[in-house]
């Protein structure tokens, strides 16, 4: 699978790069746990954190004029352990420079349909996040009706939801699509999601033409999520908002603490290209392509025994 | 009695929800990669049966059960009550036809059995998987008979009814699996 990667970017021009695991700074996702580690250069002592995905890194590379970059390396997320998550995972992240997200979902097309030959998948389906929501639920998810949601999810054995949720409305999103959509995405077929909601946009820039909804689009076969890319936002002004919200939201819920990256909103400052880019768990890929069913199938030594 | 947060929760756990008794069945960790996590359980009501599924957002946490299987050895049952004993303690513990339910047919005085109980009252009794019971009713077989073909109802010493082959007579001694109420074997004696 590494080499036909590998190959997939060289035919394609696209630069294999390596950054940084250990960072002075880190995304401030308040739905991302991050490992953190003592670096003694004594006397100083700081602490540093282990990437939740090279992202920021990738970034600063594109706006210091990479080009089209792409790697292949180790994440980490702390906490997150199951049947499809371990807390140490391996990410393939490429952006394409003066791509359009519909671009780089022709890409990702091409992509899964040379490493899936063998498997001979369904061919690749593409619909909106509201249109498969609609098609699933029959809610709207731009639209937030506390009472609609309600009624729904007492009427599908989701009753806790009402408690979970409350009146927060991308909470809701995550919990209804989770369990009513996501199951049934992409039975033998790779799907992809886009136009997710402008409160899910995370780092996707919010549609020209469509303030509701951001260039996002999330990968899917058979229920598992395998990946997620955006129109990358490149509004340094917009970015430091986003940071300090969701710092904010940190502050408020009392989780561990994080500093904004300045490097990331200077590279932003100082120009990044236009371009999308796009993140694949390649363990999760891996299972799907040895028709295993659970990650640790694929891992040599899951957390519990590493 | 400890609460168990999410991370904890695992096949077996005894937790109390809705303020039932319940085990835990199954256990999914849920999380979009750039979304709130969850916990999505299937869980056994232990005083229903039932199970049930619920989700729990990711780091919450309830509180555990108070909830242990102890062997035990069948007594006796006194019209109203059945009676148990911890061999090792000679401890007692009685309860009712609503708790006993079906596993009330398999149980033979003396027979070993797990009670369930919950803060030390029985809250359940599973039989062992195989019994060894006496037939004490059956049609008699006819010369001929062999282990093909129909089968007959028989009445057991503790007043089970199971499907027979023909063959088997009255005061044998069969095994019978619980789970499925199903004749296996004649036991020599």
């Amino acid at each position: 699978m590494l080499s036909e990667l590998r190959q997939f970017f060289a035919e394609r021009s696209v630069l294999e790069v390596e950054t940084p695991l250990l960072s002075h700074s880190i995304g401030t996702d308040p739905q991302l746990e991050f490992f953190t580690t003592e670096y003694c250069l004594l006397p100083q002592r700081q602490t540093l954190f282990l990437q939740t995905s090279p992202e920021f890194a990738m970034k600063r590379l594109l706006a210091a004029g990479s080009g089209c970059i792409y790697q292949i390396g180790k994440a980490f997320r702390n906490g997150e352990s199951g049947r499809f998550h371990n807390p140490e995972f391996t990410m393939l992240e490429w952006y394409r420079v003066g791509f359009t997200l519909p671009q780089l979902m022709d890409e990702i097309t091409e992509l899964f349909a040379a490493l899936f030959r063998e498997q001979s998948l369904q061919k690749t389906q593409r619909i909106s996040y509201q249109a498969v929501f609609i098609s699933y639920t029959g809610l709207d998810p731009l639209v937030f009706s506390y009472q609609d949601y309600c009624v729904f999810a007492r009427e599908n054995q989701i009753a806790d939801a009402v408690a979970i949720c409350g009146h927060d409305h991308a909470l809701w999103l995550d919990f209804i699509f989770s369990h009513q959509v996501q199951p049934y995405l992409g039975e033998n077929a790779l799907c992809l999601v886009y136009g997710y909601p402008a409160c899910q946009s995370s780092l996707a820039r919010v549609n020209k033409d469509n303030a509701q909804i951001a260039d996002r689009v999330e990968l899917f076969i058979n229920g598992v999520e395998l990946g997620n890319g955006y129109y990358e936002l490149a509004d340094a002004d917009e970015q430091n908002r986003r940071f300090d919200r969701e710092l904010a939201i940190r502050q408020q819920e009392k989780l561990p603490v994080t500093v904004k990256d300045q490097r990331l909103i200077a590279a932003l400052e100082s120009g990044l290209p236009e371009c999308s880019g796009v993140a694949i768990g390649l363990d999760r890929l891996l299972m799907l392509l040895s028709g295993s069913v659970s990650l640790d199938d694929v891992l040599s030594f899951p957390i519990r025994r590493a | 009695m400890a609460t168990y947060s999410t991370n904890e929760f695992k096949a077996g756990l005894k937790v109390m929800l809705d303020n039932d008794p319940c085990a835990i069945i199954e256990n999914e960790f849920v999380k979009p990669g750039k979304g709130q996590a969850f916990s999505r359980v299937k869980i056994r009501n232990l005083k229903t049966g039932r199970v049930i599924e619920r989700t729990f957002k990711s780091g919450e946490s309830i509180e555990g059960a108070d909830v242990v299987d102890v062997e035990m050895q069948y007594l006796y049952n006194d019209g109203q009550f059945w009676h148990f004993m911890v061999p090792d303690t000679f401890e007692q513990y009685q309860t009712d036809e609503k708790v006993v339910g079906e596993s009330g047919k398999w149980l033979k005085d003396q027979d070993s059995c797990t009670v369930t109980l919950w803060n030390d009252a029985p809250l359940a009794i599973s039989p062992p998987n195989f019994v060894d019971l006496t037939i004490t009713e059956t049609d008699p077989g006819v010369r001929g008979d062999t282990s093909g073909g129909g089968g007959k109802p028989a009445t057991l010493e503790t007043g089970a009814v199971v499907r027979v082959p023909l063959f088997v007579q009255i005061g044998e001694l069969i095994k019978v699996d619980t789970r499925t109420g199903e004749y296996v074997s004649r036991v020599k004696e």
